[in-house]
């Protein structure tokens, strides 16, 4: 509005674009989407696909905003981000992922364990990754044995469960 | 019956010794996360949903309940030992009880955030009590188009009422509304934003996407920040009781603190943390020690414990007499109702009302068994916050995908488990608020639901929603409340609001 804020910074906030584009694709794939929905209004006229539509336009409206509060720089300051910890703990829920059904609960859920302890300081892997199979298996003992909760069993959990599951 | 008997005969089914059990869990269990800094008492819940599968309804909403009084006893403690607020509700206890901490007056702290909090919950718990019988006498005149309108003026509050943006509450919140697309529609059984994939049909599981928020997103944006250093505990020097002068520094902003926190909780007007704001501003508006405060005043850590305590009960108004939830906790409290196929609401105490009753009775119970785990015992949550942050968010992930797995063993809900987790981390980074796409993703099918059943009963006439007086009203207030602060924010007043914002809980 005034002088000042015109001059400080005219520079636009690429990362509020990018939301942007991200809002806006959301939108369009839900037009998308509904578009194909066959219009069972019945009696109120409002058939499944009606609110999607009101859903899908609302996003690319807040798109629109989002690109104009982007412009105008009206996006909070971010605190510098560090990408090593990040990538430790998503290569960790991936790793978890990728192995929870061959290597079964215990051995997946520790690796994810080990590599969240990294992202957070605790470097020694020789050490972290140990501790975090034999806390997931007592916590897969206490959970699928007491609990009745269905977790994926491994070479692990046959080796001490025999044919448990 | 009366209210009076109905609360009697809720005692006898809640001093059932399982049940007692039960509560003990959920209270214990919520002061420890309460406690810990990065989980709060909505991941909690949604953590144990998989888990309570297979237990009996009564017991496990009791013990989800314990839970969310127990994570409000909990915060105090770390705000004031550890100026980390355990939960959003405790950020402005750690401005006072934090300053008292390093003056060695932590034990009276503590001490009037533990007795504010009992003497808060007892009072709302019964205010909840007297007063649920008559609001739900009032829901049974609702119709469709008033739930519909009752649930965007919820809409409304949540995401942009409060907070520093209505963009990014609303954003939020219509990210919610789009996840909630996905699946089954209700009414005509058409598989809507599916693409094939049969894992989608069933919709996205509200526990799944809080837990991706809560613990996932909030671990990443931890990480991200790198490490800070060590935080400082400080030690409880001398006694924990209060000395004759804290007695009557600390009544007055109990009941004051009750009396603000109540409504506002059982307002559809979000997280309990407006509650302690306004009763911090007026503890310092109405003290005799102003040069205190900023320095340790004990009426700035009474009156807002008082108050996010006799929120947490008023919450529970709108969630067991109307089935609405207004913060991101009740939000899977109502997942937790629905896993039991209960749908609460004013058919809710025709129906089951044992149930009801028996959850309101135990609270009065849980109440009482907080006081004891949190004054006595003091030392030993202290102890948690000792553990270290790498084997503490360790900990959060590994229980997280735990409940996930538990739920559904599928590598597909993990995939979103994690999808969703780097969703909740941007959100963090960039200031959106959590609580909209918690609450958008739960109450948007039903609003739709609402809305279309309205519709099917006027034939299609859209007018008739501003027909009904009540549900006319309800609209323009929600109007209101999305035009009014947007007015503030471009004038340039939004500091207060962005004070004001609702975070997690």
């Amino acid at each position: 509005m005034s002088l000042k804020s015109y001059e400080i910074q005219r520079r636009p906030d690429w990362a509020a674009l990018i939301i942007a584009a991200g809002l806006a694709l959301f939108g369009a794939v839900i037009l998308w989407d509904s578009a194909r929905l066959a219009d069972l209004g019945g009696y109120s006229g409002v058939g499944p696909g009606t609110v999607p539509k009101v859903v899908g336009i609302g996003l690319i409206l807040l798109a629109v905003w989002t690109v104009a509060a982007a412009l105008r720089g009206d996006f909070p300051e971010r605190p510098r981000q560090q990408p090593a910890p990040v990538l430790w703990i998503v290569a960790g829920l991936a790793g978890q992922l990728i192995l929870l059904k061959i290597a079964g609960f215990s051995i997946a859920t520790g690796i994810l364990f080990a590599f969240t302890a990294r992202a957070f300081g605790k470097r020694n892997l020789a050490l972290t990754l140990p501790v975090g199979i034999v806390f997931s298996f007592a916590v897969w003992m206490v959970f699928s044995q007491l609990l009745m909760l269905n977790l994926p069993a491994g070479p692990l959990e046959h080796l001490f469960f025999g044919g448990a599951r | 019956m009366s209210a009076f008997d109905f609360l009697l005969q809720g005692l006898a089914t809640a001093a059932d010794p399982m049940l007692l059990f039960y509560a003990l869990i959920g209270v214990t269990l919520g002061t420890a996360v309460g406690v810990l800094p990065g989980i709060g008492p909505a991941l909690t819940v949604a953590l144990l949903l998989p888990v309570t599968y297979r237990l009996d309804p009564a017991g496990s909403l009791i013990m989800f309940a314990g839970i969310y009084y127990g994570g409000m006893y909990g915060g105090s403690t770390t705000s004031i030992l550890l100026n980390t607020p355990g939960e959003s509700a405790s950020i402005i206890t750690a401005l006072e009880g934090n300053k008292m901490a390093r003056k060695g007056r932590g034990g009276p702290a503590l001490a009037t955030a533990a007795i504010g909090s009992f003497v808060a919950g007892l009072i709302a718990t019964l205010l909840l009590a007297f007063l649920a019988p008559s609001v739900v006498k009032l829901a049974l005149v609702f119709g469709p188009r008033e739930y519909f309108a009752l649930m965007v003026l919820a809409f409304v509050t949540v995401s942009s009422a409060f907070g520093d943006s209505t963009l990014r509450g609303l954003t939020s919140l219509f990210l919610g509304f789009g996840l909630a697309c996905v699946g089954i529609d209700q009414l005509t059984g058409q598989a809507r934003m599916s693409f094939g994939v049969p894992d989608l049909l069933d919709g996205i599981e509200v526990t799944t996407l809080a837990v991706a928020m809560f613990a996932v997103g909030e671990a990443l944006a931890i990480a991200a920040l790198g490490n800070t250093g060590e935080d400082k505990v400080h030690a409880i020097k001398g006694s924990v009781w209060m000395n004759r002068s804290d007695w009557a520094r600390s009544w007055k902003p109990w009941l004051r603190g009750t009396f603000i926190g109540f409504p506002i909780g059982a307002m559809p007007a979000g997280g309990a943390e407006i509650g302690t704001f306004l009763s911090y501003a007026t503890e310092k508006k109405l003290t005799k020690h102003p040069e205190e405060f900023g320095h340790g005043a004990i009426e700035g850590v009474a009156g807002p414990e008082a108050a996010n305590n006799a929120s947490a009960a008023g919450t529970l108004v709108p969630l067991l007499t109307l089935g609405l939830p207004t913060t991101a906790t009740a939000a899977i409290m109502l997942a937790g109702f629905q896993q039991f196929g209960l749908q609460p609401g004013p058919l809710l105490f025709a129906t089951n009302p044992e149930l009801v009753w028996g959850l309101i009775a135990s609270l009065l119970i849980a109440n009482a068994m907080l006081l004891v785990l949190n004054l006595p015992m003091i030392g030993l949550w202290v102890k948690l916050l000792t553990i270290p942050k790498p084997w503490l968010y360790a900990g959060i992930l590994l229980f997280a995908t735990l409940g996930t797995i538990g739920a559904n063993p599928s590598t597909f809900e993990l995939g979103m488990l994690l999808v969703f987790g780097l969703v909740g981390y941007g959100m963090r980074v960039f200031g959106y608020p959590i609580a909209p796409i918690v609450v958008g993703l739960i109450l948007g099918p039903m609003a739709e639901q609402q809305l279309r059943r309205a519709l099917s009963i006027s034939q299609g006439d859209w007018t008739v929603l501003l027909t009904s007086p009540i549900a006319a009203g309800m609209l323009a207030v929600a109007a209101l409340a999305l035009i009014v602060p947007l007015v503030l924010r471009m004038r340039g007043r939004g500091a207060v609001l962005s004070q004001l914002a609702g975070d997690e809980d």
